[in-house]
């Protein structure tokens, strides 16, 4: 067999970076902005949101030849999302008795064209959650080193929010908030009435214009379709395809990583060898810096990859740490039928694409019997019916009297049912928490000794369990949530989880906000990284994605990912005026 | 980026150039030369595409079989004064089209069918869209009410609860369903809250 031919691009630009989500977006844009030569390398496809190539945005259900349902995309015909918990040819494993689960998304803004926007900062205490409790790890930054780059993310990208002066759930500079839906109004009362706070989201749609580039929100509900408009933000509209306006930035598309070259003698980074994944062929590129941003586990996988003499253990990873204190965000649902919904007044309420009101985190931990908090999301009102619509009626018109006042038997058929369909439209809500999980050293990534994908990569392997504390914390989800639809009035749907069950938290990964497997750190023995994201054992060798983040509070990571990018971008700028690197 | 992807369909052997890197080559004798290209429509990738394509130009249901699915779904959703009949919009080229695309479907379809037949030539000696209206209906009461249902038909109540679902998405995804529906959005529009009279109907302000 001959040996792959490996093609020497003669070209050393100086950045190159992998990935083109949050994380490689905005290092793209920053960098290039700053007059840096940056290649792009993206495993995906290109995407632009407002090219009707692309476009689903309004489209009907009856477009789709099976109405939305996820066959093909995990969240839908119409998400966007190419890619999903499955990719042909790029499988990945579990260690028996564990499970993760993970999504991928390849295109260009990779998981940032169909994310929910929801844009949270991370409080003062999210940062020093080992100090305060004694569990978990410290970062090595605190929010004053990340307040001033919140800032700049709000300015640039857009977010909309209200100032409530909360301790742990830092203010942004805010565009106005979209008004509450009918069942949004109700849920802030109720919550008044049993001192559970309901405040407005805080979502990346532009609800005003903030530039030329950029429209603003049409209200129609439909972001994790990608907007045409950039009136939300997608990594690919917002900061990839401006970066390459700039004319500093090769984009590669098609470009799959396989490793992270090093020199053997510096022990610097090179470059990157990929797999062009239209033609299989071997590829390199040469970069005075590399920036990984290929999502946490991706990052992981790389580095693990990146084997040599000098680097046995993978690159970076003297500490042995590359992989491990993997976490991602617990989650736990909840459904309710909401009888004065019924018989609802028909008018447009799709509103943006998402909650327009949540619950952040609201209790002590320290009087609680787990350690760390959660939100809750919100769902509901008169939407467009999708795949689905319909289905399980058995398990509730039997429970409500009809227009006669009187109770009739569940199921059924004919004109009666199909007027039941009426009634219940946007009767239902639904909740959903998303909470703070401990990282532990016992929840990795590691490399499959047995298997590659396609491209001949070695693949992923995980371990991942949740604790105790995980499972206490959605105990107390799904407490609150009955709590939450009594004093609505509402009729919870289908029986409350319980310990069978591990009151429903959803198996580890499917939150998808996994973080940890390259961490931040002072001590290089159990950190991957400097407080600057640089590799504590490769000087030119940067993570900007959420594999850097010690923890993750009980905030959706994004905001965050945005905001160390930038932060390390201005570093890496500094770093190369002062000929460090 | 155009331009990128309409080099992606010019391959570099038929420009003649294979010989200038194998790997190449191999990778392109990788695609089988007799795909028939398919027209990709906007919003879809093209893995999409063709398997839409390949599904829609194959059979599944017989076409006694898919009289009996359009029966029944009008008895679960028939025509009223607001809008027409489940058959009318289309459900039964879903229910089709959906047991292709989801092939787990296939078996709780045809067999239930079957079941319902199998009961009905016992009971009548006819197939269900043979039989009489007022059998069929008296074959439904049978298990249509999952509470009340004998013990002895349970597998049929299982049937008609995955019947009745589905009549119901495809019905109310349809054009017709979404306007009896009343969904009255998916347009660009200036978002302002509920209107007022509905907040009055529900004793709210709007500032909660
Ligand atoms: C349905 C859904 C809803 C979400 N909602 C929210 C939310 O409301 N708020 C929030 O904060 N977060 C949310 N998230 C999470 C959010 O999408 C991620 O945190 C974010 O996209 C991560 O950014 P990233 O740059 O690390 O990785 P990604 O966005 O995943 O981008 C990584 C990119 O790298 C590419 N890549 C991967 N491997 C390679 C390789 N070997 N070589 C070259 N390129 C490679 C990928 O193709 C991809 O384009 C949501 C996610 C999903 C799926
Ligand atoms: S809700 Fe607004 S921002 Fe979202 S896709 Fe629609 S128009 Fe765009």
């Amino acid at each position: 067999m001959d040996i792959p031919q490996i093609k020497k691009a003669p070209k050393v630009y100086d950045v190159a970076i992998i990935g083109s989500g949050a994380g490689g977006g905005m290092a793209a844009y920053q960098l290039s902005k700053a007059g840096a030569n940056v290649v792009l390398l993206e495993a995906g496809g290109y995407y632009d949101p407002a090219d009707p190539k692309y476009i689903t945005q309004l489209k009907w259900p009856y477009e789709s030849p099976r109405r939305g349902a996820g066959t093909t995309r995990a969240f839908g015909d119409f998400d966007a999302a190419y890619g999903g918990w499955e990719i042909e040819g790029e499988p990945y494993s579990a260690v028996k008795g564990t499970e993760f689960h993970w999504f991928r998304s390849r295109m260009l803004g990779g998981r940032t064209n169909h994310w929910g926007r929801i844009s949270l900062r991370f409080g003062p205490d999210d940062f020093k959650r080992k100090s305060m409790t004694g569990i978990g790890e410290d970062w090595p930054l605190g929010y004053d080193d990340f307040a001033p780059y919140y800032d700049k993310v709000d300015k640039l990208i857009g977010v909309f929010g209200s100032k409530e002066g909360l301790k742990n759930e830092p203010d942004g500079i805010f565009l106005p908030p979209p008004k509450p839906r009918l069942h949004e109004l109700m849920l802030k009362k109720a919550g008044k009435n049993i001192g559970i706070p309901v405040i407005p989201s805080r979502l990346s749609i532009l609800t005003k214009t903030i530039n030329n580039e950029r429209g603003a929100c049409f209200y129609c509900a439909q972001c994790g379709r990608g907007c045409q408009a950039y009136a939300d933000f997608s990594s690919s509209s917002v900061l990839c395809i401006p970066a390459v306006k700039t004319g500093k930035v090769t984009l590669i598309n098609n470009a799959m990583a396989r490793e992270v070259l090093t020199d053997a003698k510096t022990g610097l980074s090179t470059g990157v060898s990929y797999v062009d994944t239209v033609s299989m062929t071997e590829q390199t590129v040469q970069a005075k810096v590399v920036v990984l941003a290929a999502s946490t586990c991706e990052t992981a996988r790389l580095l693990l990859n990146s084997k040599s003499a000098r680097f046995p253990n993978g690159l970076a990873n003297s500490s042995g740490v590359v992989g491990k204190y993997l976490n991602d965000s617990t989650g736990a649902s909840r459904g309710a039928f909401i009888p004065a919904l019924m018989d609802r007044k028909r008018y447009n309420e799709d509103g943006v694409g998402g909650m327009h009101v949540f619950t952040p985190w609201w209790l002590d931990n320290s009087k609680l019997d787990f350690p760390r908090g959660y939100h809750i999301e919100y769902g509901g009102g008169m939407g467009m019916p999708m795949y689905g619509f319909g289905m399980g009626i058995e398990g509730l018109n039997g429970k409500v009297a009809g227009r006669d006042g009187k109770m009739k038997p569940a199921g059924g058929y004919g004109a009666g049912l199909k007027d039941d369909y009426r009634r219940f439209y946007g009767a239902y809500i639904g909740m959903a928490g998303r909470g703070e999980p401990v990282p532990l050293e016992s929840n990795y990534c590691e490399i499959d000794p047995n298997t590659v994908d396609k491209y001949g990569i070695p693949t992923l392997r995980f371990n991942y369990k949740w604790s105790d504390a995980e499972v206490k914390q959605a105990k107390h989800m799904q407490d609150t949530f009955e709590e939450i639809i009594h004093a609505l009035g509402g009729m919870p749907m289908g029986n409350k989880p319980g310990p069978e069950n591990n009151y429903g938290l959803e198996a580890p990964g499917k939150i998808i906000h996994e973080v940890g497997t390259a961490r931040m750190g002072s001590d290089p023995k159990n950190s991957v990284l400097n407080k600057y994201s640089q590799a504590h054992d490769v000087k030119n060798l940067f993570v900007v994605d959420a594999a850097a983040f010690p923890s993750q509070g009980d905030k959706n990571v994004t905001w965050t990912i945005l905001a160390n990018s930038w932060r390390v971008s201005d570093y890496i700028i500094d770093q190369v005026k002062q000929k460090n690197i | 980026m155009k331009r990128r992807d309409s080099l992606k369909t010019i391959t570099l052997s038929s420009l003649g150039l294979a010989g200038l890197n194998p790997q190449i080559a191999a990778a392109e004798t990788l695609t089988p030369p007799d795909v028939k290209p398919v027209k990709i429509p906007g919003g879809r990738q093209k893995f999409e595409a063709e398997r839409d394509a390949k599904l829609m130009a194959e059979k599944f249901f017989t076409p006694q079989e898919l009289q009996t699915l359009t029966v029944l779904s009008d008895i679960i959703i028939p025509a009223d004064s607001r809008s027409g009949s489940a058959s009318q919009a289309g459900v039964p080229a879903f229910i089709e089209f959906m047991v292709k695309d989801q092939p787990r479907l296939q078996t709780p379809f045809r067999g239930g069918l079957r079941w319902l037949d199998n009961q009905m030539v016992k009971r009548y000696g006819k197939k269900f869209a043979e039989c009489l209206k007022a059998q069929q209906i008296e074959m439904v009461e049978l298990i249509a009410y999952p509470e009340k249902a004998t013990p002895e038909v349970s597998q049929g109540v299982s049937f008609f609860n995955l019947m009745r679902g589905f009549t119901a998405t495809g019905f109310f995804t349809s054009q017709m369903g979404i306007k009896d529906i009343g969904y009255m959005g998916n347009t660009p529009n200036q978002w302002e809250g509920p209107p007022a009279d509905v907040l009055k109907q529900y004793g709210l302000t709007g500032n909660e």
